[in-house]
């Protein structure tokens, strides 16, 4: 049975991670032809075009500038209604949380679309074009729902007479909300902001629809179709896969080294 | 959990962010001592993916070039297919100054009153345009378009498993020996462009039973279909996973240079499709003047030489011609001889009842038939079916657990 067990685990990491191997061997593959599939010796050639791509680089900054402002304003916005939302009595809560929830189980070609014809009508009358301010408006609110979902939770896992406790020792609000509530709820937001940044950056369809003349990674990649994606695009993965990882290896390192040190302080006393 | 990780993890991560924008910068401060004054104009230019010399390995960077001489700063995005370009401009909220769309999309367009009257004055070099791609049946005034890239199709085929004698028609496709390593065009026009030839009908005909005919070609071949794909051929001719592909011309440079298997014929004994690429001004467009000026420039030999050097597909003039390498200017597949092109047919845009019957007759070719689809709807009626059995399983289950 653990044998079989680990057989069944192999095959699934193999699948999860067999396309990526791939994906990375290949950014290395020597070819003139841009083959993705014909290995013909290895060389760093695509990493050096990649950089000398402005095409590519001007996408990535844009992609890049979106994300962070999407992650930035939605975890602000998220934070701030799931603590409103966690203050509601039950029915209304109920309420409010199915309404947020609304646009995470939409088809996001629906949500594409209608944001692009209400979008269309709102620059008609101001009278300028769709562009980098849409995407970040479409991807702001395609992330709010993930951000009050994540940071939900942690409020209400929270003693509720902390903030109250706080008050009466002699914080104002706010003092109260930054010491005493946000310490309880960070790993939430931390969650939230990171989830939100990931659906951002490989966001395709909404800001397909949204996007105007403003250019995003993947809308750039979708359109090489017609003559061949470019092994670039490999170098580019292979990077961003690379950074994801070692982001993801020295949060669990220090989390991990974190609980030993809280182990470590509740043997000694 | 305490802030310290948090905090480190947060500050690497923008770090990270940083170093990643820091990379975007230099491509902007590329510009030169010598540069013409600034517009302060942005043009916004949407052409083909992977369609311009972008500065990569030593070529040109034709966009920031045009930047440096005029003073005019380009925002330049891609698009796919001509159906998506189309479907962005019809959409509204985008403002775009430069389009290259293909032949058939030009004439739909400017149909429509979508396409802005270019102002020749503006653009000299339409002088070097040659004379056969003036006026061409997509514009027969030319009043919207200025050639970009043009080229024909033809059959890729695998030399070590297909005959070069065999490629001469298009019925190769259709030939069971080689059944599951034929490929076929992803796009309607130019899957039933190769059995409307074989049929010897027009690629423009709006006659229903002609494309009926087509259709049931192409239901006959379906089986031999390895798979319907665009880009996807390189990968699977060069690995030898197919062995025959219809494609576009310009991309054989890739291809057939490369791999020493793999050979490029232009079938003669039917017809083949001549397409072109074309810039135009569509309307609404808030910098005209600025968008004549960036299509003059493309027009320019030595920049039009620059970019089909890139591209690999042809141009429409001779000037620039002069400046490609010979062997390229030779090659019978990028210029292919003068009987080719005479009997060679171009796109036009069809009638929106011959679109729709197409698009219906496609779609029949791609998904098989209704039998097909009778299956489709019983496996999702079994799907659901099989979903109320639980729900209703949970729902006695709770109901007994409360009892």
């Amino acid at each position: 049975m653990k044998v079989l067990s680990k057989v069944y685990c192999f095959f699934i990491y193999l699948f999860l991670y067999a396309p990526i191997v791939v994906l990375i061997v290949f950014s290395f593959n020597d070819s003139t032809t841009m083959s993705r599939s014909v290995w013909s010796g290895f060389s760093f050639k695509w990493y050096g075009q990649l950089f000398s791509d402005r095409l590519i680089m001007q996408a990535l900054g844009n992609t890049i500038l979106i994300a962070v402002v999407a992650a930035v304003v939605s975890t602000i916005l998220g934070t701030a209604a799931a603590i409103g939302i966690n203050s509601l009595k039950r029915w209304p809560r109920r309420l409010v949380m199915n309404i947020t929830n609304l646009p995470m189980v939409n088809p996001e070609i629906v949500t594409g679309v209608s944001m692009m014809l209400l979008f269309v009508i709102a620059v008609r009358a101001i009278n300028t074009s769709l562009g980098i301010g849409s995407i970040m408006i479409a991807h702001i609110t395609f992330c709010l729902p993930y951000v009050i979902l994540s940071v939900k939770p942690k409020l209400s896992q929270m003693d509720q007479n902390l903030y109250e406790a706080a008050l009466d020792l002699g914080y104002r609000p706010s003092q109260a909300f930054l010491k005493v509530v946000f310490p309880e709820i960070i790993p939430g937001i931390v969650t939230g902001m990171i989830m939100a940044f990931t659906l951002s950056i490989d966001d395709f369809i909404i800001s397909y629809f949204t996007s105007g003349t403003t250019q995003t990674l993947p809308i750039y990649i979708y359109s090489m179709t017609r003559k061949r994606i470019s092994p670039e695009i490999n170098a580019l993965s292979t990077l961003l896969f690379a950074i994801v990882l070692v982001l993801l290896l020295i949060v669990n390192l220090r989390k991990e080294k974190e609980n030993k040190e809280i182990l470590h302080e509740e043997e000694e006393p | 959990m305490g802030k310290s990780w948090l905090q480190k993890s947060m500050a690497f991560l923008f770090s990270a962010l940083m170093i990643a924008s820091l990379c975007v910068v230099p491509a902007s401060a590329e510009e030169n001592a010598e540069a013409a004054p600034d517009t302060g104009v942005t043009i916004n230019v949407y052409n083909w993916g992977e369609y311009i010399s972008n500065g990569v390995d030593g070529t040109l960077d034709v966009n920031a070039e045009f930047t440096k001489r005029t003073g005019i700063h380009v925002n330049y995005t891609t698009f796919d297919t001509n159906e998506s370009l189309y479907s962005k401009l019809s959409g509204g909220g985008a403002e775009y100054d430069v389009i290259i769309p293909s032949d058939y999309m030009i004439s739909k367009l400017s149909g429509e009153g979508m396409l802005e009257k270019l102002d020749f004055d503006k653009i000299p070099n339409f002088k070097y345009i040659d004379d056969q791609f003036r006026s061409p049946a997509y514009d027969p005034e030319n009043a919207y378009s200025v050639p970009y890239t043009w080229g024909v199709i033809g059959i890729f085929y695998n030399k070590n498993h297909v005959d070069a004698s065999e490629t001469t028609s298009w019925k190769v496709l259709w030939d069971p020996k080689y059944k599951g390593k034929i490929l076929m065009f992803d796009n309607p026009r130019d899957s039933f462009g190769i059995a409307q030839k074989i049929l010897g009908q027009s690629y423009n005909t709006t006659n229903a039973n002609d494309w009926e005919a087509a259709a049931n070609l192409l239901k006959q071949q379906k089986p031999l279909v390895q798979a319907y794909v665009m880009d996807q051929i390189f990968d699977k001719m060069d690995g030898g996973e197919a062995w025959l592909a219809p494609y576009y011309a310009g991309d054989a440079a890739t291809l057939v240079e490369n791999n020493p298997n793999i050979g490029f014929t232009i079938p003669t004994d039917e017809p083949t499709n001549s397409f072109v690429d074309a810039a135009c001004i569509p309307k609404g467009s808030s910098h005209k003047e600025e968008a004549e000026a960036y299509i003059n420039f493309l027009c320019d030999p030595e920049i039009a030489a620059a970019n089909v050097s890139y591209i690999g597909y042809s141009t429409p003039e001779s000037a620039a011609k002069e400046l490609l390498p010979e062997e390229t200017v030779e090659n019978p597949i990028y210029y292919p001889p003068r009987e080719i092109m005479d009997k060679a047919e171009v796109y036009v845009n069809l009638p929106e009842d011959t679109n729709m019957l197409l698009d219906t007759l496609w779609a029949e070719v791609k998904m098989g038939g209704s039998g097909e689809s009778t299956t489709l709807m019983a496996v999702l009626a079994a799907f659901l079916l099989f979903y109320i059995g639980i729900v209703i399983h949970k729902r006695r289950k709770r109901k007994r657990e409360l009892q």
